[in-house]
């Protein structure tokens, strides 16, 4: 008789791979498991040891050390090891040893091979070509995620139960206190063998039979003038509608309209194991709507364009929860943000004038790559035709720049911490003046003087004559590459901000062995991402903005070699992602976004796969390193 | 609840002069097979042991009054627990449960008026024993009990060594010096149960009371106290009784 080890599957059925199975799979991985226990401060296995399972911690935690003697990776309770070994040549390349007294659960090759073929997602996640990061970006842009998300991904607590007997008035605070807006009701078997009956965590036979909502309670109690002491039992339909916890998302979508239901209990078997709500689902399902910026084109002073701030973070949250990848969310920031300058530019003509000489509005940094997030500051200069007389015409342009400048800054804009706006008189120059200095910069380049002006390097235009900032694109993209020292300085500065190894539990992993309690995505993943592209990309001569574009020239060359292209771009898409959704939690709870996450508000599957990114972070930029040297010095 | 006293065992000479006597004495061919195998001897260092880890549960506490009803074992030694070797029967008592009230973790009344009889298992039960140690978290219960289902079955009883993972705490906790200080002390005594013991060991707490996640707790339990408090050169007569 098959006898389900439910202490073992269900706790396995919490972390990735394993939550994406079958019940039946993780049903037979559970019987097939092998236990050890490893006292803190022994070895769990030694380098070039033979490799027969893969290795998920259950308590405790280990260190996986190089053969230096480096740690590697420092893994705790839900993590795997030796996948790798397993796949490769089943030695053991990195020896584990045991830092706390520890659990391991041994899933045995053959069973290891099987869940492989039978399952697509564990094989891709387990497998060294196709590794975990890979494989959940290309997910993510799967259109139809609600087709292979199983409903129990969307029931995030246990349901709040009553027994049948319990009156309303008790349901209602129990809801309460749950901040439940539905209870399941529970009573005793019929009979003893009731196909229904599971057995509750207080031992006791129970069956579920039926679904309270606040619904009920406004219309069949309040509505209907029963006392509060009411049973719940005398309200609800027994033989509710109810889902099993590996059915489809799209599955419970149909069963609630079909029934015109908002509440649908989620079963495993016969335990009820959540209540997905029919708002869990629309979040799947709405469309984008970006008349936003259409809304800023018609705003006729500062006020107004000021007034669209909470519009923009509730687009922003709207595109995230719709599953928009970390490109489209950038691009409609940048496009929002050049809306806003080009409106206060128009605003600011029609009161000081038509421009004495032509002109274009530059913007530099994230708006240019079109990769601007929810946190951002302003980076913009003034490239001026080479008519232009400081003396007499500079009076309009500084008032031009003031205006557009502050009414960033209203509209959510900060000023920028180094001064890079057109406010500041040394980026407000006609064109040649500006073609000097990237000329001073690419020829005569030194990594403290580049430090500052590297923002410089990711230019467009935002308004006005584009054919100035087109040529400064051209002067860069055609001198740069053939600047070997530039390069060098370049790629020095883009190793200056270097990624964490990981997380361990609730702190984020430093190289070093130290732990930190937050981390800047920006400052640790996505900034040296995009600096190390834009080395790449300078380069190979490409004229593109967008990293994303950048690496897709960048590929067109032999500069990188096998797929580390195409795992730079995963691993910024990940890291742009987890930034962006942390940003949506902060604004959702009503705290000001920033870069920064906290890594036990990171789920266990960001936590595996950033690791993964960061390590493709690491390895670039010791490309980089190696890839651009300083040259000797001729002099 | 009234405390039971512990039973007395005939003391054998040793464990293998009695597998061996009963082999020869025996009229249960199932019983002849399990003391052929043997046990292992006493100067057998614990890594090199087989072990079963056992755990039953039962309609009360006095084997000539209450009965088994269902019977979960583990085999496993100091480096695996193999689950995938696990064994659960769910057998039905041989006097009706008079009472409904009694309520069995995850053991519905109808599973049990289904279940066969333990002696239609018993065979398979011995032959999973048969060169294991029983390691059981208190050993009053699965020993007295076995035995006298075996005997009201067979006609003649069945004794066997057992590592008993609470004695084995009990000798930390409740007969060290330390223990007799604390105790002298006033202090409460170190909880020896189960779930308390595992605690101690940094093991993870099971929510679930079935005989087999029970067994697989003393056997995960069992390798722990090795781990810290013995070695894997103890020998067997250290730790069994």
């Amino acid at each position: 008789m098959q006898v389900e080890l439910l202490e073992v599957r269900q706790h396995m059925a919490q972390f990735p791979p394993f939550e994406q199975l079958s019940d039946d799979l993780l049903d037979a991985l559970a019987g097939q498991v092998e236990v050890g226990y490893f006292q803190a401060e022994t070895d769990i296995y030694r380098h070039g040891d033979a490799v027969e399972y893969l290795h998920y911690i259950r308590s405790g935690a280990i260190d996986l050390y190089r053969r230096n003697g480096d740690l590697y990776n420092r893994l705790s309770e839900g993590d795997i090891f030796g996948q790798f070994d397993l796949l490769r040549d089943r030695r053991v390349r990195f020896p584990a040893r045991a830092i706390e007294d520890t659990l391991i659960y041994f899933i045995p090759l053959a069973t290891f091979q099987r869940l492989c073929e039978a399952d697509d997602n564990f094989a891709d996640f387990v497998e060294v070509e196709r590794p975990r990061l890979e494989s959940t970006v290309d997910q993510q842009r799967k259109g139809h995620e609600m087709l292979v998300t199983r409903v129990r991904k969307l029931a995030s607590r246990a349901p709040v139960m009553v027994e049948s007997d319990a009156t309303v008035q008790e349901a209602a605070q129990r809801m309460g206190e749950h901040n439940a807006s539905s209870v399941l009701v529970l009573a005793a078997p019929q009979t003893p063998d009731d196909s229904h009956a599971f057995t509750h965590a207080d031992g006791q036979l129970r069956r579920m039979v039926g679904i309270l909502t606040d619904h009920d309670l406004r219309d069949r109690v309040l509505a209907e003038g029963r006392p509060t002491s009411t049973t719940v039992g005398e309200l609800i339909d027994e033989r509710p509608i109810t889902i099993q916890s590996d059915e489809s998302v799209y599955e419970a979508m149909l069963r609630m309209l079909r029934n015109n239901i908002h509440h649908l209990p989620i079963l495993h078997r016969r335990r009820p194991v959540g209540v997905l709500h029919l708002s869990d689902i629309v979040r799947h399902e709405t469309n984008s709507s970006l008349y936003l910026v259409d809304n800023v084109f018609r705003q006729a002073n500062v006020e107004g364009l000021a007034a669209l701030k909470s519009d923009v973070r509730a687009a922003f949250v709207r595109m995230v929860n719709e599953d928009d990848n970390s490109q489209m969310v950038g691009s409609s920031l940048s496009s929002i943000g050049r809306a806003f300058t080009r409106r206060l530019l128009e605003l600011a003509e029609e009161e000081l004038g038509p421009p004495p000489v032509p002109y274009c509005f530059m913007a530099l940094g994230s708006m240019a790559r079109n990769e601007q997030s929810i946190v951002t500051d302003q980076d913009n200069a003034l490239v001026l035709d080479d008519s232009f007389d400081s003396e007499q015409h500079d009076a309009y342009f500084l008032t031009l720049a003031q205006r557009v400048s502050d009414g960033l800054a209203a509209c959510g804009y900060s000023y920028c911490k180094g001064d890079v706006m057109a406010t500041n008189s040394r980026w407000r120059q006609p064109l040649r003046v500006w073609q000097q200095y990237f000329r001073d910069w690419i020829d005569d380049p030194s990594a403290e003087r580049l430090l500052h002006s590297s923002i410089f390097f990711d230019l467009d235009s935002v308004y006005g004559d584009e054919a100035f900032v087109e040529r400064l694109q051209d002067l860069v993209a055609e001198r740069a590459s053939q600047r070997p020292h530039f390069l060098a300085a370049m790629a020095r500065n883009a190793l200056n901000r270097t990624p964490p190894l990981g997380f361990f539990r609730t702190f984020v992993m430093e190289k070093d062995g130290e732990q930190n309690n937050t981390i800047n995505l920006k400052r640790r993943g996505t900034a040296p991402l995009v600096d190390l592209i834009r080395v790449h990309a300078l380069a190979c001569g490409s004229r593109a903005q967008n990293s994303f574009d950048r690496l897709e020239d960048i590929n067109k060359t032999r500069l990188l070699a096998g797929h580390s292209g195409e795992r730079i771009r995963y691993a910024l898409e990940f890291i742009a992602m987890v930034r962006i959704r942390h940003q949506v939690i902060d604004i959702q709870e009503e705290r000001e976004p920033d870069n920064n996450i906290e890594p036990e508000n990171v789920s266990d599957n960001e936590r595996h796969n950033l690791k993964d990114a960061f390590q493709v972070l690491s390895n670039a930029q010791k490309f980089l390193k190696f890839r651009y040297p300083m040259p000797s010095q001729k002099r | 609840m009234k405390p039971l006293l512990p039973r007395r065992y005939p003391a054998p000479p040793t464990w293998a002069d009695y597998f061996t006597s009963r082999r020869e004495q025996t009229r249960d061919t199932a019983l002849e097979r399990y003391f052929d195998v043997g046990v292992p001897a006493p100067e057998t260092p614990i890594s090199d042991v087989p072990m079963l880890a056992m755990d039953m549960e039962t309609t009360g506490l006095d084997e000539q009054r209450h009965a088994i009803v269902s019977i979960g074992v583990v085999p496993f030694d100091l480096q695996r627990i193999r689950l995938a070797e696990r064994r659960y029967w769910i057998v039905r008592p041989p006097r009706p449960l008079n009472e409904r009230s009694i309520t069995f973790h995850h053991i519905t009344h109808s599973e049990i008026e289904q279940a066969p009889d333990l002696d239609d298992v018993l065979d398979e039960l011995l032959a999973v024993m048969a060169g294991r140690i029983v390691v059981v978290h208190y050993r009053h219960i699965e020993r007295t009990f076995l035995n006298a289902a075996v005997k009201a079955r067979r006609g003649e009883g069945i004794h066997f060594p057992v590592i008993d993972t609470m004695s084995l705490e009990a000798r930390l906790h409740r007969q060290s010096w330390w223990a007799r200080l604390r105790r002298w002390l006033g202090r409460p005594p170190a909880s020896i149960r189960l779930p308390d013991s595992r605690t101690r060991y940094g093991l993870p707490s099971y929510q679930a009371h079935h005989a087999l996640i029970d067994a697989l707790a003393s056997a995960e339990l069992l390798q722990a106290q090795i781990a810290h408090r013995y070695s894997r050169d103890t020998p067997l007569s250290e730790v069994w009784s």
